[in-house]
């Protein structure tokens, strides 16, 4: 090692001579570091999305490589957040990728005292069947007056705020058609 | 702010380190109260006397923004001689029916226009929340008014204001909120002398203020502050709601609600809309004002967009498939029904309501009531798994192997695993790019839904049904790609913009919608969010490259306008108030209106239009009439109709208080919602027996670091390691006074549920002094469950049903409470305390208590006008000492 290799290799030397006097960031990379490759340079790709905690709406960037998230950070860009994340926010990442996170159907039977395996495909088609039946047993065609009321009180639904647009205007759009009147939300809470 | 919508409070430290005064109003010191320039601590559920006490220094010191007032807000505005106000009725307006427990609104119409209130009966409006209606438009207002320029006539609308306000004195203030005379003087004297020409103020306030009894008239209050203050419709100013869920704003707009349809279109009620015509006619009102007049354009594309082919101007668009309204189908009355037996399946859809709806014990009993139940979460969180874990299973209440509930838990999708919106608490849609495909069989909503859509029509296509044909006939056909054939996002939200049916152009604004079928439009307020077939709300122009508007950053409904009724930022001539607020204005050289927004008004009506006798629709509207979603287009000060419990807010006590209403013989809202059912109970408040038995008032919040009911924060590992625990804040001086050990166990009772929690002691809560008595109140987080990483009892439990009038919202911000020292009781046990408590209060199950109080009869419907009593017609009032003294006995 030359003693200029060794001089540069000093902190404090590039702090007072370089480009970062705060000592912040070049000034203060180790050859440890200066090896290290940041998880979003090796991502497949980025995906500009949005934070799905609270109403603030921060931007996200979600880095992905072999179809799995390395990594979400604030977006910089975003004229709401300016990159910033709260403790919620950035616990994206683990929000997605948690092992608490269930990934198959589970079925409970009336009585049973135990969760059972079920197909995805039985699973909605055994909802559809229960949908058609409720709808027979509790269908009401008219009032007491002939007047129409198209509608079933026999089922009923909550949720959404954390939803897409576009999948609670297909539950509205279907319920309704439905005559599933009892559609309510955390708006409602 | 800082501690539910933390990346938000940076604007708030902006605004601090250019000289803005923070304020900050919590019954809790809190990260936010910690970097405020005040705090100041209030007793919960006060805050209409606070800020009325605000409305009140305004008018006496005549610090309103004048000319702003005159023009822009109905201050001018002259109300029937029928009209009597609560300080003339001890807490009742005119119209009161002891029968219905609500308003006939005919006197509180402006003078001449008492028979078009539009209201035949409010009890039938709070059963369908209509109040909901008024988020995208104001209630009508037909024909001209009478006004009295000189703001003196007696029945003139700020006349009424100040007389209404006159008792909310400082020292009023203090009596009732327990904040310190001085501290409320600085707080009003900042936010007055930060408003007018040069400056303007905000109002920031979270949707905890909807969970009261009164929650609609806290938000009124602060609106005529900030209309007084000439704070609406300019840069800086406002009252903003922050929203508590990624797209909850989006969820009303395109609302999973009962009695919405997309766009703030009501659900048909079975007796007031039987046909299309009267329907439409109920939501445009012929002849009025206003923009609200092309309605039925918006209708029939709604229905066109809903069954397509099917629906055309000779069936009415299919308005027959509609389902119809009877009453009140909210949440909570569902749940009650799922208890008595009457509901067969219930869908859950990312939502946990055995935490976080109030009454948690009610709502694990009706899951447990139900035929089959579907979950569609992240997690498996407490409301799939009640029947086994809950706390019902440990006091013998549920019994795994009696309980009925057929269970399905499909996996959900995160936000990362599908593409489409969320529309964010200033209604800015942002679309999400999608990452990486879900795992296992976790799918989207969009897939869930489409595909059971699909698999009931073809169970039905033969079906010779009548009740199937709304099924059959749906439009819905949507593209579909990939291994699970998941729909694409993005031509849902070409059908939500609308589209030509004929050549299938998307509209560019819902100007371009049209009655006859030739439109199919499925969220008319949304029109323009893929204009020109591009998708608006995918816009990512960084704020580097923009200005501070950054309207090419998504899209916000409508129009892409980011302030609503910004005309009102330039003076009724057009020009600026202000160079320094300069916002939108009128450019007499190209004749139209324009700045840094898009212009909340007809691009080149003049500020000099005066409209036609007799105009109708958006002809109606003035050059220089800023509100234009109101029928008269001004800025209601005072609301002759759209809210159901009064045309003023006016202090009540929250339904449980340990406190006498310091202002009125009536105690709480007398138009609120209560449910005489078995399960629910009221904890008696004064004048009320056995009030002391709950003697505590409990508050409840979110913390930074957990979501709403928890299933997405208990659940992720930081999360749950940084709030690891179920704890009960309290005071140095509660604690001594009960017993209570720093870090020991506390239990909390209600005349519903008793709750253990650890003991955090700390003087971030306050003794309140109110009305000569000493308030303790503790303070919750409600995130707590018995799934997750970490657990614990949920203090929503400990809440009754009662909903404010307007909006059917429960109030889950205060309750009141014993505090007791120790662990809480487990197994039957545990029911027994809750038992005694209700003896020795008083409460017989289902019996809520009366809405009107007992000694405060209300004036009946008939009741004679106090307009022409004399001793108002100078506007000096009514003597009201006798009223104080009658409280004091
Ligand atoms: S990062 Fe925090 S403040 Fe921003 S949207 Fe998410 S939860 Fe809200």
């Amino acid at each position: 090692m030359g003693l200029r290799t060794f001089i540069e290799g000093w902190p404090v030397y590039r702090q007072l001579t370089g480009s970062d006097p705060l000592g912040r960031g070049a000034a203060a990379q180790s050859a440890r570091s200066a090896e290290l490759t940041a998880r979003t340079e090796t991502a497949d790709g980025v995906a500009r999305s949005v934070c799905p905690y609270c109403a603030v709406g921060c931007g996200q960037r979600v880095f992905h490589a072999d179809n799995t998230v390395t990594q979400i950070e604030g977006d910089p860009d975003s004229p709401i957040s300016r990159g910033r994340l709260c403790p919620k926010g950035s616990a994206s990442k683990s929000l997605v990728t948690s092992p608490l996170r269930q990934t198959t159907v589970r079925y409970r039977r009336p009585y049973a005292t135990e969760w059972e395996d079920l197909d995805l495909d039985v699973a909605v088609d055994m909802i559809a069947d229960r949908i058609i039946a409720a709808r027979a047993q509790t269908w009401e065609d008219s009032d007491s007056e002939g007047r129409p009321l198209n509608r079933t009180l026999g089922i009923s639904s909550l949720g959404g705020a954390t939803l897409d647009n576009e999948e609670n205007y297909l539950i509205k759009k279907l319920f309704t058609a439905m005559g599933a009147l009892q559609i309510e939300n955390q708006a409602r809470i | 702010m800082a501690e539910a919508h933390p990346v938000g409070f940076q604007w708030v430290m902006e605004a601090k380190r250019r000289g803005a005064k923070v304020f900050h109003v919590d019954p809790r010191f809190t990260r936010t109260s910690a970097v405020a320039d005040t705090y100041l601590p209030i007793r919960a559920g006060t805050d209409i006397a606070l800020l009325g006490g605000v409305v009140n220094h305004i008018l006496t010191h005549e610090l309103d923004f004048r000319e702003y007032v005159l023009a822009y807000t109905n201050a001018a505005t002259i109300v029937s001689e029928r009209f009597a106000d609560t300080e003339d009725g001890d807490g009742f307006f005119s119209g009161f029916d002891p029968e219905t427990n609500s308003y006939v609104q005919d006197s509180w119409q402006y003078e001449g226009h008492e028979d078009d209130s539009g209201s035949g009966h409010t009890a039938d409006e709070r059963d369908s929340a209509a109040g909901m209606r008024h988020e995208s438009h104001g209630a009508q207002v037909a024909g001209q008014v009478r006004r009295d320029e000189t703001l003196r006539h007696p029945r003139c609308v700020y006349q009424i204001l100040k007389r209404h306000f006159a008792r909310y004195t400082p020292e009023m203030v203090e009596r009732v909120c327990g904040i310190d005379r001085e501290k409320f003087l600085e707080l009003a004297r900042a936010w007055t002398e930060n408003s007018g020409r040069e400056r303007t103020g905000c109002l920031i306030y979270s949707v905890g203020w909807t969970q009261h009894s009164v929650g609609v008239q806290y938000i009124r209050t602060g609106a005529i502050i900030q209309l007084l203050l000439g704070n609406v419709g300019r840069p800086g100013g406002g009252v903003l709601a922050l929203r508590g869920h990624a797209s909850i704003q989006g969820s009303t707009d395109i609302p999973t609600l009962f009695n919405l349809l997309p766009g703030y279109l009501p659900m048909p009620h079975h007796a007031d809309h039987p046909t299309f015509d009267e329907w439409v006619d109920s939501i445009r009102h012929p002849g009025q004002k206003g923009f609200w007049g092309n309605a039925r354009a918006y209708a029939a594309s709604l229905l066109k967009a809903y069954w397509g082919d099917a629906a055309t101007p000779e069936n009415d668009f299919c308005y027959g498939y509609l389902p119809r309204m009877t009453g009140d189908h909210g949440t909570y009355q569902q749940v009650l029904n799922m208890i008595d037996g009457k509901v067969k399946g219930y869908f859950l859809l990312g939502q946990n309501p055995a935490v976080g709806s109030a009454h948690g014990r009610a709502q694990r009993l009706g899951m447990a009531n139900l035929d089959w139940l579907v979950v569609r979460d992240l997690f498996m969180i407490e409301s799939a798994t009640f029947w086994r874990n809950g706390p019902e299973v440990a006091t013998g209440e549920i019994v795994p192997t009696e309980c009925r509930t057929e269970v399905f838990f499909l996996p959900a999708a995160s936000h990362v695993e599908k593409e489409g919106t969320f529309t964010q608490t200033q209604r800015l849609l942002q679309w999400r790019e999608k990452a990486v495909d879900p795992p296992g069989d976790a799918r989207s909503e969009l897939w869930f839904f489409y595909h059971l859509g699909r698999r009931l029509r073809e169970k039905l296509a033969d079906s010779a049904h009548p009740r199937d044909r709304a099924l059959r006939d749906l439009a819905w056909d949507y593209p579909t790609h990939g291994p699970h054939a998941e729909p694409r996002a993005e031509a849902v939200l070409r059908e939500i913009n609308g589209y030509e049916v004929a050549t299938g152009r998307p509209l560019s604004t819902f100007a371009e919608a049209r009655d006859d079928g030739s439109t199919a439009v499925g969220c008319w307020i949304y029109a323009g969010v893929y204009a020109d077939g591009v998708n608006q709300a995918a816009r990512r122009k960084s704020r580097h490259e923009q200005d501070w508007v950054a309207a090419e950053w998504g899209w916000a409904w409508p129009a892409n306008r980011r302030t609503l009724y910004n005309r009102a930022s330039a003076d009724p001539e057009g020009r600026p108030w202000s160079e320094r607020k300069r916002y939108v204005w009128w450019d007499p050289e190209k004749a139209e209106w324009t700045g840094y927004d898009v212009p909340d008004f007809e691009k080149t009506k003049p500020p000099t239009y005066r409209p036609p006798e007799g105009a109708a629709g958006p002809e109606g509207i003035a050059g220089d009439d800023p509100f234009v979603m109101q029928g008269d287009g001004k800025g209601w000060l005072y609301a002759p109709s759209g809210v159901l419990d009064g045309p003023l807010p006016t202090h009540y006590e929250p339904a449980e208080s340990p406190v006498r209403n310091p202002l009125y013989r009536q105690q709480a809202n007398p138009t609120r919602k209560v449910y005489a059912h078995p399960v629910n109970s009221v904890n008696p408040s004064p004048p009320q027996e056995h009030s002391q038995v709950f003697p505590y008032v409990f508050t409840v919040s979110r913390l930074t670091e957990h979501h709403t009911a928890g299933g997405m924060s208990r659940t992720v590992r930081p999360l749950a390691e940084l709030q690891p625990e179920m704890f009960v804040e309290v005071s140095p001086e509660l604690a001594a006074e009960v017993g209570l050990a720093q870090l020991g166990w506390a239990h909390l009772v209600s005349g519903r549920a008793v709750i253990e929690a650890r003991v955090l002691v700390t003087d971030r809560l306050t003794p309140l002094r109110v009305d000569g008595r000493v308030i303790h109140q503790v303070w919750l987080p409600y995130h707590f469950g018995f799934q997750g990483l970490v657990t614990g009892d949920s203090a929503n439990d400990l809440f009754g049903i009662t909903l404010d009038p307007n909006v059917l919202i429960q109030e889950s911000k205060i309750g009141t409470c014993d505090v007791r020292p120790g662990r809480r009781p487990t197994g039957p046990a545990l029911l027994d305390l809750v038992a005694d408590y209700q003896r020795r209060a008083g409460i017989v199950a289902g019996r809520p208590g009366p809405a009107v109080t007992p000694g405060a009869p209300p004036p009946t419907r008939a009741a004679d006008p106090t307009g022409s009593d004399p001793t108002r017609a100078d506007g000096t009032g009514t003597d009201h000492g006798d009223r104080e003294g009658r409280d004091a006995s």
